[in-house]
């Protein structure tokens, strides 16, 4: 039997192991939040329906690995079909919600807004039960191709690596498009001070469309990244909810920096509870959606907001 | 002063009281339930009106409904109306000493941080093996006074109870309303620096509103207990509140009364949406929603509303 | 117990001759009975369980008022009077489903309800029975609380063992098996399912093997989906062998994960609820891993025509194998059934009373599709059953997953006996077990 645990450094194994999975998780978590923070910080909308569009990402790209890898073609291919797939149905659902039901609510309070997405998602989800029926579908096929390899005593997933990456490139792309790419500065200006930017005529109304096709297709994508991960079934867009709004609420509004802060402070913390003290495992999101509230009212990252008199 | 909608809103309670006995019994037990929630929903319109929602009300629900569980699981006293009120002592407590920290929030960053500490409650309800953990357990039935009635009876009895703490607590918070504390809700929603200007602490009148809504969240949590007879740890998670948010929403923050036919809307949408489609009923109650938002974005409430405006403009 | 067996058996066969010589000359002379049925079917817990579950309810109530069942089901209907079914979803919370169960007795006027895999509903509905005095027959979910906490129970009933009998069972094997063990993680649910599972298993391990030490106890959040904290802490445990009383999603997310990372070549994986993931995960289960099905289900099953009816049928019509809540369903169905054709039996055929089907229930011994059912707890309320666990295999050259290497252990082995609490019974180091 192998034994992975050496007494002497067990400290060091320890702070390993909450390390690099705390990096998983908050890949996971960054991944999984990125759509829902976008949308958030250029339309201040709590997009309810987030975890719809991960669900159907998900539910689209395993159907699409199943037709894929059926036919025996290469492997790289499948990954490529089930995002894809994933980007098409956030593509439909994401015009789909804002062009018939969200335009109609824009001016309005920010809470009938989030409602209303809440109830698309109420009906998006049994939407899922009728196409699919009540079944669970896998897209394991990635995840085996990738291996696992040895980071000193610990053994990784070569997926969850990918994971990491993927996490550190949307970051990355994030940041330089919305410094470098006209969309991008125009967009930080919406978010800015709507008002202004709509003055010096900006087609506030078109970026709003784009940004919300934009985070629902970000959102399906998480779902269909995590999708090999997980058994795709009933219920997974619920629980993806209230991790994404923690990330949100922990980073600040709309600010990606703030997401990926939020999401590595959410993901060491549950690593270090599992490791050390897995009784507490069941509130740390909560317990540190807290205290960085409490200490941090408007979230770690937030722009200075001008008073209005 | 005794307005027409006084008047209508009185003999609506009282025509329910009088009606009650003779409804089908399913009908009588699911009304119960309504109002309970219908008290959480009143809560959550004077919070509504200073522009803050909460989506932690389920904390007082919880704290409501675990005090009356425990209280007569420990002491052996059944008391209902003993019950509920050390059920409210608890919730008023709680939102007392929370809002301290949550008076402070605003907007969606109120809405998170009172989500969080519900969902703490949760986590430690669910920990708490002791109390049954995620099944919860069962409730002793409630005595009233001395009076210890069973089966039709008792459901009867529980639903005149909740009737007449839901009147108690639609004059009271219409009073509150009217009130000046009341009425500076809405300027603090508006601009709450001016109303600071005017020499009004915005921050220790939304602490007292949060009392206010707390307090009403546990007396609901107190009557949901007692008329499904079981408490468990999800009467605290974010669904819950997020339910009671849907009520708040469609019944619209226009008038006391619409948290009442709000809630039984509500109640009455969903069991016939089980009844319809067993396998989609979200769909049903998810379209219902947007219906009500698109049309009626005042709520229900709004339908009653735009009766006294037009009679007004008529009267002018 | 054999010559009880023998005569019980022929008695069986004797009504049922009789009662289909005279239902069958009245056939459905009598107004249908109303019958609700209450599972999960939406949410994470219907896949796995509410729509096995109903699928089950669907395929007997429709075979009963056909009288195509085999022996000793074969008369049409429940005391010849068939069956009319009403379907409802257990998704929503505890107050959602006590209004339900109202409806359904007040306002839709069943005559009956079997229904409940959520143990938290179970224990909110089972008052609401007695109040309405209705048969309330709960078929999957595993709390002995139930009548633990009220011994003054009439109407309820429940056919499926407890689920501490999947924990004993558990324990039994693996120390049967493994022999020499020195410690053991545990990977379960943080709600009261897995809180449940994790403690009777720890406490009928230290009944069994006193000098196992406890390693690792991970309680990740119910439908997390994630979870490679765990995976790496169970890697960098010293203990062989793991414990889960995962289900659905959850069980199926960490099978993938686990087994990316090499967690089955390392350690020994036991899942007390595998069987109902087995052909949803087919050869993606690692071979090796220890598997139960809540009882001796699906692919644990003995041989019977009742057995091999029931899983050609279910998998002609919904396309997969019978798991065990299809079982609980269907062994709760017939169980209902035999009481109300005993009682109907001797009335001569008349409709019985809730009274005499009551009467009829308790204590009642019949057969299920995999096994004998014993009411014999609780006042003749609570079934049980033997167990059974095995190794999972995947059968490459069949292309179909099964079980190797199966032990059944017998219902007085691995069930509490009457007047301990199950959880008095494990401390107690479950005095009183009879396992030969």
């Amino acid at each position: 039997m192998l034994h992975l645990v050496d007494p002497e450094n067990s400290f060091v194994l320890l702070a390993l192991a909450i390390l690099t999975d705390g990096l998983v998780y908050a890949a996971y978590l960054f991944i999984v939040a990125i759509g829902l923070s976008l949308i958030f910080g250029v339309m201040k909308i709590l997009n309810v329906a987030h975890g719809a569009f991960y669900a159907f990402g998900a539910y689209c790209a395993a159907t699409a690995a199943g037709m894929y890898f059926d036919k025996g073609l290469p492997e790289a291919g499948g990954f490529l079909a089930m995002a894809l797939a994933a980007l098409a149905v956030g593509l439909v659902l994401g015009l789909l919600l804002e062009r018939t039901i969200l335009r109609f609510v824009y001016g309005k309070d920010e809470v009938i807004i989030v409602l209303v997405t809440y109830a698309a998602f109420l009906i998006l989800e049994d939407v899922i039960i009728i196409i699919w029926g009540p079944s669970s579908l896998s897209a394991y096929q990635p995840l085996i191709a990738a291996g696992n390899f040895m980071l000193g005593p610990l053994i990784l997933s070569g997926y969850d690596l990918g994971l990491v990456l993927l996490a550190i490139f949307l970051a990355i792309g994030s940041f330089l498009g919305l410094r470098h790419t006209r969309y991008g500065r125009l967009l930080t200006a919406v978010i800015f001070d709507r008002e202004t930017a709509a003055a010096f005529g900006v087609n506030v109304t078109l970026f709003f469309t784009i940004t919300f096709i934009i985070g629902a297709m970000l959102g399906a994508l998480g779902g269909a990244v995590m999708a090999p991960k997980i058994s795709v079934t009933l219920g997974i867009g619920v629980e993806v909810i209230v991790l994404a709004f923690a990330v949100v609420a922990v980073g600040g509004m709309g600010s990606i920096e703030g997401a990926l802060v939020g999401a590595l402070i959410v993901g060491l913390c549950r690593a270090a509870a599992v490791h050390m003290l897995p009784q507490v495992e069941l509130f740390v999101i909560y317990a540190v959606m807290a205290f960085v509230l409490v200490f941090r009212p408007h979230g770690l990252f937030t722009r200075a907001q001008p008073r209005k008199i | 002063m005794i307005e027409r909608r006084h008047i209508l809103g009185g003999s609506l309670f009282a025509a329910s009281a009088v009606v009650g006995p003779f409804l089908p019994p399913w009908l009588i037990s699911l009304l119960t339930i309504a109002f309970a929630s219908a008290l959480v929903v009143l809560g959550l319109i004077v919070l509504w009106r200073a522009g803050l929602v909460s989506f932690g009300q389920a904390l007082y629900y919880a704290i409501g409904a675990y005090t009356v569980a425990l209280f007569m699981r420990w002491t052996g006293i059944h008391d209902a109306f003993l019950a509920v009120i050390l059920a409210a002592l608890a919730a008023a407590l709680t939102a007392f000493l929370v809002g301290f920290l949550l008076a402070r929030y605003r907007e969606i960053f109120f809405a998170m941080l009172s989500l969080a500490l519900s969902m703490i409650l949760y986590g430690v309800l669910v920990k708490t093996e002791a109390l049954g953990s995620t099944d919860g357990f069962n409730v002793s039935q409630p005595t009233f006074l001395g009076y210890a009635p069973h089966g039709m009876e008792l459901s009867i009895a529980l639903y005149w109870y909740a009737l007449g703490l839901g009147a108690i607590a639609a004059v009271l918070v219409g009073a509150y309303l009217r009130s000046v504390a009341g009425s500076l809700a809405i300027p603090v929603r508006d601009n709450e620096i001016r109303v600071e200007y005017l020499g009004v602490s915005a921050t220790k009148l939304i602490h007292l509103k949060l009392v206010i809504a707390g307090t009403l969240g546990g007396v609901g949590g107190a009557i949901g207990a007692m008329a499904i007879s079981h408490v468990d740890p999800n009467m605290s998670y974010w669904t819950t509140s997020g339910g009671f948010v849907f009520i708040t929403i469609l019944a619209g923050a226009g008038s006391v009364a619409a948290a009442f036919v709000g809630a039984v809307v509500f109640e009455i949408v969903r069991t016939m949406s089980v009844a319809l489609l067993p396998g989609a009923w979200q769909l049903i109650l998810g379209t219902v929603l947007l219906l009500t938002i698109l049309f009626l974005p005042d709520g229900i409430g709004s339908l009653f509303m735009r009766r006294r405006r037009k009679a007004q403009e008529a009267a002018q | 117990m054999g010559l009880r067996f023998g005569i019980g058996r022929l008695s069986a066969i004797g009504a049922g001759a009789a009662l289909s010589v005279a239902l069958t000359a009245s056939a459905y002379a009598q107004e249908p009975v109303k019958l609700g049925i209450v599972s999960f079917l939406t949410g994470p817990a219907a896949v796995p369980f509410g729509v096995p579950g109903r699928n089950a309810a669907e395929l007997i109530i429709d075979a009963i008022n056909k009288g195509s069942l085999p022996a000793p089901y074969n008369s049409k209907g429940l005391g010849g009077a068939s069956i009319e079914a009403r379907y409802v979803d257990e998704a929503g919370s505890t107050a959602n489903q006590v209004t339900e169960y109202r409806n359904l007795v007040q306002r839709d006027g069943v005559d009956a309800v079997v229904g409940y895999v959520s143990s938290g509903n179970c224990l909110a509905v089972a008052p609401v029975a007695e109040e309405m005095k209705t048969i309330t027959v709960l078929y999957d979910c595993g709390t002995p609380r139930i009548f633990e906490e009220d011994p003054n129970h009439k109407y309820v009933f429940r056919v499926t063992p407890t689920a501490t009998m999947d924990s004993v069972g558990a324990a039994r094997y693996v120390v049967d098996k493994k022999g020499d063990i020195k410690s053991f993680s545990g990977l379960n649910q943080n709600y009261a399912w897995g809180q449940d599972s994790w403690r009777d298993f720890v406490l009928a391990m230290k009944a069994l093997a006193p000098n196992a030490t406890v390693d690792r106890e991970l309680f990740p959040k119910f439908l997390a989906g994630e979870y490679g904290a765990e995976i790496t802490s169970l890697l960098t445990s010293e203990a062989e062998l793991v414990h889960s009383s995962f289900y659905g999603g959850d069980l199926e997310s960490f099978v993938a994960q686990a087994t990316g990372r090499g967690l089955s070549q390392r350690k020994t994986m036991i899942f007390s609820c595998g069987e109902s993931a087995m052909f949803r995960l087919g050869n993606r289960m690692p071979d090796g891993t220890i598997i139960g099905g809540r009882g001796p289900h699906g692919v644990l099953a003995r041989e019977s025509e009742l057995n091999t009816w029931f899983q050609k049928e279910y998998a002609a019509r919904f396309g997969t194998p019978p798991t065990y809540p299809s079982y609980h369903m269907a062994q709760s169905i017939l169980g209902l059934k035999a009481a109300w054709d005993k009682a109907a039996a001797a009335k001569n055929g008349a409709r019985p009373s809730t009274d005499e089907i009551i009467a009829a229930f308790e204590g009642l011994e019949f057969d299920g599709p995999s096994t004998r059912i014993s009411m014999a707890r609780a006042n003749g309320h609570q079934g049980i059953s033997e167990t059974a666990y095995g190794v999972f295999k995947f059968n490459k050259e069949a292309n179909r997953p099964e079980v190797v290497d199966i032990v059944r252990y017998p219902a007085e082995c691995v069930n509490p006996p009457d007047g301990v609490t199950s959880q008095e019974w494990l401390e107690g180091g479950m005095k009183g077990a009879k396992c030969d």
